[in-house]
């Protein structure tokens, strides 16, 4: 068990630090305020190999590691949690679904435009009706001679809008209940889709989230991923995946809101001191310090199974249940310590604060991840 | 087009505090990095690969931890990479590292050599130049923008007061200013490429044809007398007042001194 | 090497457009002072193209000597035409110092220079002594980014060469008694030595007054906050006939021009009076100002090491400070 990092983690965690501070950072204030899309932070994001990092070589990506990929949410959700989740959700809910379920063919056409960030990815499950209940799927698929036909509506839809590939689950056997559900991959630009109401949300307000319609919408046959009736089950195995996405953007986010916190009680002097003097202030930070340390490694764990093929599906659900539980705890923390200033959007902890929130929501609620956890132990 | 790029790794001085207390350097925790002017003649030699296939070899005289300066350099896009490290080459002034370095180089076949102006822990500014005289080269400093018009080079050669525009041919020798671009980051496949594909390649002494006369601290004209951290001034008076009061109290300062 | 045959100190004369560089007559006054130590003559060496008018001056500014080296090729700054005169120069004359201002131009003679005669080189000296024992020179620069002071020494190589930053030496004092002889040395070039070739001459557009040379800086750094912060510095500098000035902090977040830039990457300035507004005070900028005569700073961190270097320290919001400043200088005109 090697708990260091090696050279190349090394090496790329410097590198994701340096394009975060210096590209990212800036614009975090903004990308909140004004509730936009970063789309010049991706478009370098793409150009530096981020969008495919756990991409096999072949298929365009950087061929790296799990751990690799989940720093660089981290490290990019340390400055902005919208720029975080952009990443994540690109590249566990539409990349790695498509090249673990695709077809050869389904691979080498849409895994390279995805890798180089030619081409931004998305995942439809969420309907109106089918949150926590997904298996509730109401959108149809029905096989018309070369096409599937779909119709439905999906909700809450982690960068709609900007996306150009959509991995959508359908139900193609209504009599069948989950295992009547099917994946499909649908492009932007198909006849029959499109962009319904755009969220306006608590937090990561830059993430744009937003209902996808289906009417009429007909995809060719060769857009099924994976075998009809295996839909569901490749949604769960990708979000799976997706979780330690959002477990990584959690332990960033808290990472995120202890350094500022740092800096502040170093500067901030009341009675004389400054606030690192007064114990209360350090058990706070050292509380803080070590949860988040705790869900790092929980996060890298269940990265490394993942890289070896080892089931992984109970590590990351406690992965994102710790994390974005400690998230949330740090960040209030971290408001409390600035006092005053900490609730002004001069400061960024605020911000930290309410991106922290969703990360207990979704990619499956807490409970959803207790339920998980808990299958595995009484199983 | 075969380039190579002389790098430097220094540590990042501006991270480098005074101990209060005692006065002497505090060197633990500081950073290495490129030495930003080398790191841009980087990126100037990675512009002319991108536009021209240019092959790129970055090249260190350095202790053994150099290697990570190579590596982010291979990490970068350069091709090839080589540490040139040998106890002889330790305590160096300038002529015996441009010595070292020359030396290094003429095993290597090139049209372009670029080094940093200068480096941000010796200030110095003579390396570059010194590589140009032992290899008997043209040489242009201060290059702050560089173009390739197929078989020769434009520079920009900046002055405090101006520039000059010069054309110059191959082989040649430029020093280049971190004013001259920004640098690219690493990409996440460069870094697993210049860890998994690439190799740093480590020549000693006995790897290079140089004069062992010209080399190390025994080699080197110039010598270190003695170093001291320059003594803390003693304090003028501080004032935590409202900004009205302050002003009263420079003003009358001021006055005083017969400063206004 | 013999090193007895080498006496004098020598100064190359930078000019430009027959303009000559402030830096060489402060070179002049320093190389005045260490060839009386030495019991020995200042020799100016003189590279140009029609710049013989220069010569005279130079005489009155302290030199002994005047090398004078003419010629077309010699016109515009490039490396091989003057290294290889001034190499020529010095190969006979055999000084046993020479002196270089640190500039644009100093720095790319000298090394290449130091090269081909093989000797050593100091650059960016800020102290030159004469060793009293062995009479070597001592030469003191800054390293590290600043943060130490190293003295060097070429004990056995002729000549010692050192540059030396504009703005650290004075100027030495103008005499029109004095005498000194101008000599003309041949310039043994041919067109081959002009291995680059100058396609345009470009001179900046905007006249600006040198950091440099003003007696009062304001100098802004990331305290400030913002661009528009230097607004009020501008006005400051107005009431006080200064400059504004910036720390590399403020360089770098594109707020005010790297010209004006004072520290260790940037100019050594010596006013008679400093502001640092909102500068932390690292030692790479206190570097730059600290042989101002009379510094002043304000910042809003009390620990902030600029505070140990300043004769006077406001503890406070420098963007209230300034504009309060300028009100009771107003006031008390």
């Amino acid at each position: 068990m090697n708990f260091k990092l090696s050279q190349e983690h090394i090496m790329l965690q410097k590198m994701y630090r340096e394009f975060a501070e210096n590209e990212v950072k800036p614009l975090a204030e903004e990308v909140d305020e004004k509730e936009e899309f970063p789309v010049e932070t991706v478009k370098k994001l793409a150009k530096y190999g981020w969008l495919g990092i756990p991409i096999p070589k072949a298929y365009g990506g950087a061929g790296g590691d799990n751990i690799a990929y989940a720093m660089a949410v981290e490290e990019l959700s340390k400055v902005c949690a919208t720029t975080g989740v952009i990443v994540s959700a690109h590249t566990s809910l539409c990349a790695a679904p498509i090249l673990e379920f695709g077809t050869q063919k389904q691979k080498e056409k849409y895994l390279p435009p995805l890798a180089k960030g030619e081409k931004l990815g998305a995942f439809g499950l969420t309907e109106a009706n089918a949150g926590t209940d997904a298996s509730a799927q109401q959108t149809v698929a029905v096989l018309d001679g070369d096409e599937y036909v779909l119709d439905g509506s999906k909700i809450f839809i982690t960068n709609a809008g900007y996306a150009d590939i959509y991995i959508i689950m359908a139900m193609t056997d209504k009599t069948q209940g989950t295992r009547g559900i099917s994946a499909f991959i649908v492009e932007a630009g198909t006849p029959g889709f499109t962009i319904g109401k755009k969220e306006a949300k608590m937090g990561i307000k830059g993430s744009s989230t937003c209902e996808l319609i289906f009417e009429n919408c007909r995809i060719p046959k060769e857009n099924l991923l994976g075998k009809e009736g295996k839909g569901f089950g490749i949604a769960m195995k990708t979000l799976d995946g997706g979780r330690i996405g959002i477990a990584a953007q959690a332990l960033g986010i808290a990472q995120g809101a202890i350094d500022v916190t740092v800096s502040y009680v170093k500067e901030r002097k009341q009675f004389g001191k400054t606030l690192s003097y007064f114990q209360n202030t350090q058990f706070q930070l050292a509380e803080m310090a070590a949860k988040t340390e705790a869900s790092r490694l929980l996060v890298y764990k269940a990265a490394d199974f993942k890289d070896k093929n080892i089931p992984y599906s109970n590590e990351a659900a406690i992965a994102k249940l710790f994390a974005s539980a400690t998230a949330m705890e740090v960040t209030t923390k971290a408001v409390q310590l600035h006092g005053g200033y900490g609730y002004t959007r001069e400061y960024p902890v605020e911000r930290m604060m309410r991106d922290a929130k969703i990360t207990e929501i979704y990619e499956g609620t807490s409970e959803v991840q207790k339920m998980v956890i808990a299958a595995n132990l009484l199983k | 087009m075969k380039i190579v790029v002389c790098i430097k790794q220094v540590p990042d001085t501006t991270e480098v505090r005074l101990d209060p207390k005692t006065g002497t350097l505090i060197r633990e925790g500081v950073p290495s990095i490129i030495n930003p002017d080398d790191k841009s003649g980087l990126e100037a030699a990675l512009q002319l690969k991108d536009e021209f296939g240019a092959h790129v070899t970055v090249l260190t005289m350095g202790p053994q931890q150099a290697e990570a300066a190579l590596r982010e350099a291979l990490a970068m896009g350069a091709d090839r990479a080589i540490l040139l490290t040998d106890r002889a080459f330790a305590g160096s002034d300038t002529w015996a590292t441009s010595c070292t370095l020359a030396a290094a180089i003429k095993n290597l076949e090139y049209d372009l050599i670029i080094a940093g102006r200068q480096a941000i822990d010796g200030d110095t500014a003579q390396v570059g130049p010194q590589i140009a005289e032992h290899l008997n080269l043209p040489q242009v400093s201060y290059v702050e923008d560089l173009k390739y018009d197929g078989s020769s080079f434009i520079l920009k050669r900046v002055f405090e007061d101006g520039y000059h525009l010069v054309k110059v041919g191959k082989p040649c020798l430029i020093t280049t200013l971190k004013e001259m671009n920004e640098p690219r980051y690493m990409s996440v496949m460069g870094i697993f490429d210049a860890y998994r594909e690439k190799q740093i390649e480590v020549w000693n002494l006995k790897d290079i044809t140089v004069e062992r006369s010209y080399l190390g601290l025994e080699g080197s004209p110039t010598k270190v007398k003695k170093s001291f951290t320059k003594g803390a001034k003693t304090a003028g008076k501080v004032f935590e007042v409202d900004h009205k009061e302050a002003a009263k109290i420079i003003v009358d300062k001021l006055k005083e001194k017969y400063i206004i | 090497m013999n090193m007895m045959d080498y006496t004098g100190v020598s100064v190359f004369i930078e000019q430009r457009d027959g303009e000559v560089q402030k830096v060489s007559l402060e070179l002049l006054g320093e190389g005045r002072r260490l060839a009386d130590k030495l019991n020995t003559k200042l020799i100016a060496i003189l590279l140009g193209h029609n710049v013989a008018n220069i010569a005279q001056e130079l005489v009155y500014y302290g030199a002994d000597e005047v090398i004078l080296a003419e010629d077309a090729m010699l016109d515009k700054y490039v490396t091989e035409p003057y290294t290889k005169v001034f190499t020529s120069i010095i190969t006979e004359i055999k000084p046993e110092i020479v002196l270089m201002g640190a500039t644009a131009i100093g720095r790319d003679l000298a090394p290449r220079v130091s090269a081909r005669v093989y000797t050593g080189l100091t650059a960016d000296c800020t102290t030159l002594e004469i060793d009293e024992e062995t009479k070597n020179l001592l030469m003191t620069r800054p390293a590290f980014g600043g943060n130490i002071m190293a003295t060097i020494i070429c004990p056995e190589h002729r000549p010692q060469m050192s540059t030396v930053r504009p703005g650290v030496m004075l100027v030495g004092e103008r005499d029109t008694e004095r005498k000194g002889s101008i000599i003309k040395h041949q310039a043994q070039l041919d067109a081959s030595d002009m291995n680059v070739e100058i396609l345009e001459v470009v001179k900046e557009t905007k006249k600006k007054v040198k950091i440099e040379d003003a007696n009062v800086l304001i100098s802004g750094g990331r305290g400030l906050g913002k661009k528009e912060s230097f607004e009020g510095l501008e006005l400051l500098a107005k009431e006080l006939s200064g400059l504004v000035a910036g720390s590399r902090a403020a360089v770098d977040a594109g707020w005010i021009d790297r010209d004006f830039q004072v520290g260790q990457t940037g100019k050594t300035v010596r006013p008679g009076l400093y502001i640092a507004c909102g500068i932390s005070g690292a030692i790479q900028h206190v570097a730059g100002m600290e042989e101002s005569e009379f510094i002043v700073a304000i910042n809003k961190n009390a620990t902030a090491p600029i505070f140990e270097f300043a004769d006077l320290g406001i503890v406070g919001d420098v963007n209230k400070v300034i504009p309060a400043l300028i009100e009771e200088l107003k006031s008390k005109k």
